[in-house]
């Protein structure tokens, strides 16, 4: 087991360190550390049950972790301590953005209206509150224009361009994805997380996934915290992989280095503890895996 | 429902027998449900006990109505309405037709003008007096009416909030003007801004503790804040005037300039020499709310196409969402109580200038529940449907008050007056049954980047809170 | 002391007919999870039933014992408001099951206008009272107990023990609580819901009627404005118990009864209703969910 990062290097964009939460008498996260860099993409795998979405729910404060401190660091060198902020402000203040496991899309508003929902905050400002927007002063005309540009980059981006004017309940399953994806990128967040991007996704659909994740990363430098359960996904795109089991970690690294990790295979194959025991003693042993 | 769908056009075979055995089911059914409250009679005799005889003949009536109603509709309504959805299908039509007739794309615009003109036509066709009734009793009524209901849109269609108490800030406002007016002689046109924010105050204080409750809990909470609100203008009498409520209530003025006191030296009528009636008051009245009604369907427009518009009904439609987004959704929804009680504070204080009289006896839940019914029955959000709604219950219901000639087919003992919330109510489950999302289940999207196409209601969410 | 015993007594019974009438609501919600409105008023039904039987059989068999006489109001109300109930489900609710979450809760308050104004136009719109049906009245000490009371409190118990038997011991209630948990879900595995349904509406319309009839005997007079109060009482108490929760609709009742009749004691009858809601608001604010009701979990 890794030992919790001590120091917060600059391309550090999200520290989580000892990281606990407790359900009653389920421990469903236990002195969990990890670590996000900027610019990359961090998978979190595991097998089901592993704790994966409460992390999530963690760091986008829509739970309260028992203990354990979330930092989070902005590109201007700002720190957040987003256990102590409430759902809202880690996304308006913070700048971390998520999506859901199962979509949660605003169905009866068109695909436009959701992307310019996501920019709420920056609108408000811009009309005075409501107020000077509504008597026709200050600068929300303009900034209204420039959401709607930013809706325009985005949905050509997740190519949903087409179908703008839909309602976004009207979608098929891929586009919903990616108009969530878009969505989240909207509020102009500096990390990203992803909750199952990829489920119920067909493979052409997957492989689009995944050039819009990399397009995001490369082009606005957005770090990413994904979880996923298809593995050709996360092999392929993240940078960084870190693997949960019984809220634990059980190993952090690159994706080759994971790939071949003889705990990570025991609890993907569901092997006995005795045999995975057996495993690492034939690798110290020099046994090839 | 189900069993009745045969995809042949003919009539099925049994039909006949099955619409026999349902015909008679349901007069069985009614028998017994209306043999007590119906066959009944109970009356005090003389001695004030209580006596009953039998209403056989009527009993009939109503078994027969039912008996006879059950199997016209199995035997033939029933299969006509499959035939035709059946040829729709066949023929390939979609349920919304595309192209809108001239009336339908000019709605609006008509409708302002027929509203403007109403009551200068209502005068030149019935005389100055005979117009009051229409313009006070379907022009005004009616118009408060649309003016609440667009109010508590904001509240139940727009950011999904269920309330059962909105009309709380209806009594917020109107007692506002009363009290004010009355202790402090303020004008209407001091007062109506004034009413408007206290009830928005009232809704942000009612809406903070119930923040937190979602769904029903919210909906009760809601009916038991405008119950304690009724109770206590009923009970505080040193303030309120208890049951008795406030009479005197001073009359609004043109600007100030013109009054419509009868005493007053500016009187409306003396200052340009017409015969003394109230009808000018109301007529000035009617021109009064319609402005209101105006404003109100302005900024909710307007509003809609804010961004705290936008997440009021994102906020409906999924309030998870909304704070994975950064929306705080504390103030989203104080922002949707306040702006909704504030237009109830509105037609408060107007109800107050145009009764002249205030009394616990108008703030009564069925209020409430009669302004969310025309919300609900005209399509939660669309501002067309609610006001057509509006028109259909109110303006329906006033008209029974004026069929008179019922008198003559029922006999002089027939008092239309009494069936009107009956049929009210009739009429809020069948429109339900037909139209479960009201007259206008769609929603016109805020924004678009090529062409405008509304949202049909099976997408659009209801709220959860 | 024997004041505040007296105003206990007074609380529990008033509490017992809250506590039936919620059950109908808290029943109706949990299966279908909607605010059958029009509960209040099946209850006025309920009452004048019983009223119109009493009438009649006063009038026919002059010397009926009153026992017998109750037992029949009993019966006959419970008949006519189930059926009343079950078409009022049939017609105007089932339609629209599944459907948009406020229509059958404005069709519940349009079925709730329909039924107070009909019986205010059959029955005629003023106060209808009945001579009193049981007037013994037993004293130990300084605390009075009508035998009306012991009656409605041994009814309500009764009536208590066999529901929770149906709910918790017998098929029908296995199926109702498989209809509430997942209502597909039990269709898949064979349980028919319409039924359970409507058996649920005929369950809450009879418990509904007894509380009409005990009502009729404690206070001696109706009227077709008598669904509303009542019925929204019930409501809250089925709300401050936890919706959805049997006992906590019983719970509810009694605690509705007491608040109302410990504050009308020593406070001011005036604001007795106000005391309920503000208690109803409060409690609601601090635990959301009711006293009883399980915690709404925020799946995310």
């Amino acid at each position: 087991m890794t030992s919790a990062i001590e120091t917060m290097t600059p391309d550090t964009i999200l520290k989580v360190e000892h990281l606990s939460m407790r359900f009653g008498g389920l421990m469903a996260i236990n002195d969990l550390s990890l670590e996000v860099r900027r610019g990359e993409i961090t998978a979190l795998i595991g097998p089901n049950g592993a704790g994966k979405t409460t992390v999530f729910n963690c760091i986008t404060g829509f739970y309260k972790p028992t203990m354990g401190m979330i930092t989070m660091r902005q590109k201007g060198g700002k720190e957040f301590l987003l256990e102590r902020l409430s759902d809202f402000e880690i996304t308006k203040h913070a700048k971390v953005a998520r999506t859901f496991q199962n979509i949660r899309l605003f169905s009866g508003l068109t695909v436009l209206e959701n992307l310019l929902v996501a920019q709420h905050n920056k609108l408000m400002k811009a009309s005075g509150y409501t107020v000077m927007g509504l008597i026709g002063l200050g600068s929300y005309k303009r900034e209204a224009a420039a959401a709607i540009e930013l809706a325009r980059h985005w949905l050509e981006k997740a190519d949903l361009i087409d179908r703008a004017d839909d309602p976004a309940g009207d979608l098929p399953y891929g586009a919903q994805r990616r108009l969530e994806i878009a969505r989240a990128m909207c509020t102009g967040p500096e990390l990203l997380c992803l909750d199952e991007p990829a489920a119920g996704l067909n493979p052409r659909e997957s492989l689009a996934l995944n050039t819009l994740l990399n397009s995001i990363r490369d082009e606005t430098g957005t770090s990413i915290l994904l979880i996923e359960h298809d593995m050709s996904v996360v092999m392929e795109i993240s940078d960084h992989v870190v693997v949960l089991e019984y809220g634990q970690k059980i190993s952090d690294g690159t994706p080759d280095h994971v790939k071949n990790d003889p705990k990570v295979i025991a609890a993907y194959l569901g092997v006995e503890d005795d045999e995975v025991e057996e495993v690492i003693a034939e690798e110290l042993d020099g046994g090839t895996p | 429902m189900s069993n009745a769908n045969s995809p042949a056009t003919d009539v099925a075979p049994g039909l006949m027998a099955k619409a026999l055995r349902e015909g008679l089911f349901a007069g069985v059914l009614a028998f017994g449900m209306f043999l007590l409250y119906v066959g009944v009679e109970t009356y005090q005799n003389i001695d004030n006990a209580l006596v009953w005889r039998m209403r056989w003949g009527l009993l009939a009536v109503f078994v027969a109505i039912a008996a006879v109603g059950r199997f016209l509709v199995v035997a033939f309504l029933r299969p006509s309405l499959d035939r035709r959805k059946l040829n729709k299908a066949k023929a390939g039509l979609l349920d919304v037709s595309e192209d809108k007739g001239f009336f339908h794309k000019h709605f609006l615009k008509i409708a302002m003008i027929v509203l403007v003109l109403y009551p200068p036509v209502i005068v030149s066709l019935y005389g100055v007096q005979g117009s009051l009734k229409f313009v006070d009793n379907f022009g005004i009524q009616i118009l408060i009416y649309v003016m609440l209901a667009w109010g508590l849109n904001v509240v139940v269609g727009l950011a999904g909030l269920l309330d059962l108490g909105y009309v709380a800030f209806y009594a917020v406002g109107a007692y506002s003007y009363a009290l004010l007016s009355d202790h402090f002689g303020l004008s209407f046109w001091v007062l109506l801004p004034m009413a408007g924010i206290l009830a928005a105050f009232w809704g942000i204080i009612l809406g903070f503790p119930v923040l937190r409750l979602r769904g029903d809990y919210l909906a009760i909470v809601t009916l038991a804040f405008g119950e304690i609100i009724r109770l206590v203008l009923m009970n505080w009498a040193e303030v309120t005037g208890g049951t008795a409520g406030i009479s005197g209530v001073a009359k609004a003025s043109i600007f100030g300039i013109w009054s419509f006191d009868v005493g007053a030296s500016n009187n409306f009528a003396k200052a340009f020499a017409l015969p003394m009636s109230s009808a000018y008051y109301k007529i000035f009245l009617f021109y009064v709310i319609l402005a209101l009604c105006l404003i109100t369907a302005y900024v909710t427009i307007r509003l809609r196409r804010m961004p705290i518009g936008r997440a009021w009904e994102a906020l409906r439609e999924d309030e998870i969402a909304c704070r994975s987004l950064g929306i705080n959704t504390v103030t989203t929804k104080l922002t949707a109580f306040a702006i909704g009680a504030m237009f109830g504070g509105f037609a408060g204080s107007f109800f107050a200038a145009r009764q002249g009289f205030v009394s616990p006896e108008s703030f009564v839940f069925l209020e409430s529940a009669v302004i969310l019914a025309i919300v609900v029955l005209g399509g939660m959000g669309s501002l067309t449907g609610i006001a057509v709604a509006a028109v259909v219950m109110i303006g329906g219901t006033e008209l029974l008050r004026e069929m008179e000639f019922l008198k003559h087919v029922f006999g002089p003992d027939f008092t239309p007056e009494l069936y009107r919330m009956l049929l009210f109510g009739l009429a809020m489950v069948v429109v339900m049954l037909f139209k479960p999302r009201g007259f206008v289940g769609s929603r016109e999207p805020t924004a678009f980047l090529k062409e405008r196409k509304s949202v049909s209601g099976s997408f659009t969410k209801e709220g959860h809170g | 002391m024997e004041y505040f015993i007296q105003q206990l007594l007074n609380g529990l019974t008033l509490g017992s007919i809250y506590g039936l009438v919620a059950i109908g609501y808290t029943m109706v919600y949990g299966i279908i999870g909607m605010i059958n409105f029009a509960h209040g008023d099946i209850f006025m039904l309920g009452g004048f039933a019983a009223l119109i039987v009493f009438l009649i059989l006063t009038s026919f068999f002059a010397g009926i014992p009153v026992a017998l006489a109750l037992l029949v109001m009993l019966v006959v109300a419970m008949l006519v408001t189930s059926l009343w109930n079950w078409t009022i489900e049939r017609v105007a609710y089932r339609p629209l099951r599944g459907s948009f979450r406020l229509a059958p809760l404005i069709t519940a308050i349009g079925m709730s206008i329909v039924l107070s104004n009909f019986i205010q136009v059959t029955q005629g719109p003023r106060n209808k009272p009945v001579p009193p049906l049981v007037n013994d009245v037993f004293h130990f000490g300084s605390i009075t107990v009508s035998l009306k009371q012991i009656l409605i409190v041994i009814v309500t118990s009764v009536l208590l023990a066999a529901f929770w038997y149906i709910v918790n011991k017998t098929p029908l209630g296995r199926a109702q609580r498989a209809t509430e948990q997942d209502r597909k879900m039990a269709a898949l595995l064979g349980v028919d819901v319409d039924r359970t349904i409507s058996i649920t509406f005929v369950m809450g319309a009879a418990l509904a009627a007894v509380a009409g009839t005990m009502y009729l005997m404690y206070y001696g007079v109706a009227s077709f404005n008598d669904g509303f109060i009542p019925g929204v009482k019930a409501f809250t108490a089925a709300v401050l118990g936890g919706i959805g929760s049997l006992p906590g609709a019983v719970l509810g009742g009694l605690l509705i009864g007491l608040i109302e009749s410990l504050w009308s004691a020593y406070f001011s009858i005036a604001y007795k209703d106000v005391a309920t809601f503000a208690i109803l608001a409060f409690v609601l604010i601090f635990k959301p969910t009711g006293i009883l009701g399980r915690p709404e979990v925020e799946k995310v």
